[in-house]
């Protein structure tokens, strides 16, 4: 079994990189194909091993559940998870397409009859959560760094307000998402009292949540780059006498940059852990609800469609930090800086 | 004294410091004419950054005071423009932006917009600096840096111009040729100036006046030589002048006899030096202020 999967992981990757790099091969050099092969073989090398490993480690643990699922279920599973999200669609596009039937046809009997446009309500698929989760996530971080970023330039600005903040931030910063999620739904619960309200509350609790967690690291590494700007440079900016807006936006803003992309990046991951526990916690949609739903459900695939998204979390989290550094390089003013 | 220009008077300072105040600088008295070329020369730690600190603003002088044309100087400002030893430029700009920026904030309000984009380009080439100047600060040489830096400072019309080392991180061949810019721009523009430097020839080749400084604490001005070569001045005939050799000597025994280190001197010369010249820069006695 193992060894199929495998393969079947194995092989697809290798064929087309192998057509991909026959045509070329005439042309590279000897060093520069050994450096390819360094960076594609060694990193596929290592998966495979961990593959193995897991495959026979698993084998050995029984859970009430069964066999603790190894590489080849959790595959198959996600095959079942996207099957399940076409046939989801599927449904979905057939609900809309009758009733546009169903109204087309009244229509024509009665010009004036009142038609009636219901949304699908079907299941979320896994993919729905995953989306979910993101558009969460995207929020209580832009939340966050709406507010972090002003706070950690005048922070690293005026030692006065530095003096301010610090114990706030030191408290706060460790706090647990746990800890944040009661009191975020009490307080929403009892102010967001809208009749036609435009967010889920569900939606609003975890994404104040994810904000107060991730709105610390950025806060902290934009105060510490602003304050540590080089001294000649603060003293160019007095020989000109540069004004307030023209500091921050010349000197300020750049020479922070990096360190405050480093606060974002972590930011962001952390903002991402928070909300899968917060989803779980308090059964918000979301990957975490996923989770949850499946522990819960206990059939015998539960294990390894858990397992399918501990590797859709963790995937979308390399993925999130990947789009971080590719904004922090567009941004940032070094081109030589090696950023990882 | 109509000509007084710039006027240190009891300059003193002292820095606090975890072990009470230090004072670094004591009685700098100094007048500076119009066009002037001044240089200051001493060893490394005596204070020569921090009279070119407090010229400048950035630091304020605990006793004493600096006047410009009557007025005293309590805080930086562009009539008094600074090359930095290290250039301070702004990495993220190119060259041009480096110098547009300063000539934005001083012009902004007499120049039209593309009478400041001239002013620029002007100044970028009095430093020869036109071909590069869509470059950034990374993609340039280090002299080029410097250049930059001076053009900087040209570029705001300061009424005097402080450079601390300017070409002191510059190799021998492209300090001469830097040397040689400032002396052509120096003709030219005909501004005040005031130069640290720690190369004799430098000092000598560039400047009206000399100030040496003793080594500190509480250093202060301890001679000060007026060079009267007659300019325009060449490095390669001033090189078997004996004027010209007789003013480096001055500055040398200056320098190496008077203000000797004490790690370079030995035991029984120490009873003929002046006290407070000798004291080791390492440990600084700390002085009541
Ligand atoms: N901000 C400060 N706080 C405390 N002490 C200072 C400060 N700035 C300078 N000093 C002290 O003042 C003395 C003079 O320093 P300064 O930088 O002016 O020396 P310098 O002559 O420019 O030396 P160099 O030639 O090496 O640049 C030194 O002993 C230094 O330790
Ligand atoms: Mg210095």
């Amino acid at each position: 079994m193992t060894t199929d999967t495998l393969k079947m992981l194995g092989s697809a990757p290798m064929r087309y990189f192998n057509k991909r790099f026959e045509g070329f091969r005439e042309d590279f050099s000897n060093i520069n194909l050994q450096e390819l092969a360094k960076s594609i073989v060694i990193p596929c090398v290592a998966f495979s091993i961990f593959l193995l490993i897991w495959a026979a480690a698993a084998s050995q643990v029984n859970t009430s559940l069964g066999k603790l699922p190894g590489p080849a279920r959790v595959w198959e599973q996600a095959m079942v998870l996207v099957d399940e999200h076409n046939e989801e669609r599927g449904k979905e596009q057939r609900f809309y397409e009758r009733q546009e039937k169903r109204n087309a046809l009244k229509l024509a009997e009665d010009p004036n009859a009142e038609v009636k446009i219901r949304t699908y309500t079907g299941k979320p698929t896994f993919f729905d959560q995953i989306w979910t989760s993101l558009v969460t996530v995207a929020t209580g971080f832009f939340i966050a760094s709406l507010f972090a970023i002003p706070i950690g330039i005048v922070c690293g600005l005026s030692p006065v307000l530095y003096q301010a903040f610090n114990p706030l931030i030191q408290i706060f910063k460790p706090v647990s998402p746990l800890a944040w999620l009661p009191i975020v739904t009490m307080i929403v619960s009892a102010v967001y009292v809208a009749n036609d309200p435009m967010f889920e509350k569900s939606y609003l609790n975890s994404a104040i949540t994810v904000t107060l967690c991730c709105i610390w690291p950025t806060i902290i590494n934009t105060t510490v780059g602003v304050s540590n700007i080089s001294k000649d440079l603060l003293n160019v900016s007095q020989v000109l006498r540069l004004g307030w807006w023209t500091r921050v936006t010349k000197i300020v803003l750049p020479s922070s940059i990096p360190m405050m992309f480093a606060g974002l990046r972590v930011s962001l991951g952390i903002g991402w852990m928070v909300l899968i526990a917060a989803e779980m916690l308090a059964q918000n949609p979301g990957l975490g609800k996923f989770v949850w739903d499946e522990f819960q459900n206990g059939s015998s695939n539960s294990l390894a469609r858990i397992m399918v998204a501990v590797f859709a979390i963790g995937l979308v989290g390399f993925m999130l930090d990947r789009l971080m550094l590719q904004l922090q390089k567009k941004v940032s003013w070094d081109k030589n800086a090696v950023l990882r | 004294m109509a000509n007084e220009h710039l006027i240190l008077s009891q300059v003193g300072i002292a820095f606090p410091t975890p072990n009470g105040p230090f004072t670094a600088l004591e009685n700098v008295n100094l007048k500076i004419e119009k066009g002037e070329f001044v240089s200051l020369i001493g060893h490394s730690g005596c204070g020569k950054s921090t009279v070119l600190n407090i010229v400048a603003g950035l630091y304020q002088a605990t006793t004493g005071g600096v006047i410009l044309d009557g007025k005293e100087v309590d805080e930086p400002g562009p009539d008094r423009a600074v090359v930095f030893q290290n250039h301070s430029l702004l990495p993220w700009l190119t060259a041009r932006e480096n110098v547009e920026l300063a000539v934005k904030q001083v012009f902004k309000k007499s120049k039209s917009k593309a009478e400041m984009a001239e002013w620029v380009e002007h100044n970028l080439s009095l430093v020869h600096m036109e071909h590069a100047m869509h470059k950034r600060p990374d993609e340039i040489s280090g002299g080029m840096k410097q250049r930059v830096g001076i053009a900087r400072a040209l570029a705001m019309e300061p009424k005097v111009l402080l450079m601390d080392e300017p070409f002191g991180a510059l190799d021998a061949l492209t300090r001469a040729h830097m040397q040689d810019s400032l002396i052509e721009i120096q003709a030219r523009l005909n501004n005040t100036v005031i130069m640290i430097t720690h190369d004799v020839d430098e000092a000598v080749l560039l400047s009206d006046r000399i100030v040496m400084m003793t080594n500190g604490p509480a250093a202060t001005i301890g001679e000060i030589l007026k060079v009267e070569l007659p300019r325009p001045r060449n490095r390669v005939e001033l090189a078997n002048d004996p004027q010209y050799n007789h003013y480096r000597a001055e500055v040398l025994k200056f320098l190496y006899e008077r203000q000797r280190h004490t790690e370079q001197k030995e035991p029984v010369e120490s009873k003929k030096q002046d006290e407070t010249n000798v004291t080791p820069i390492g440990k600084e006695t700390v002085r009541a202020a």
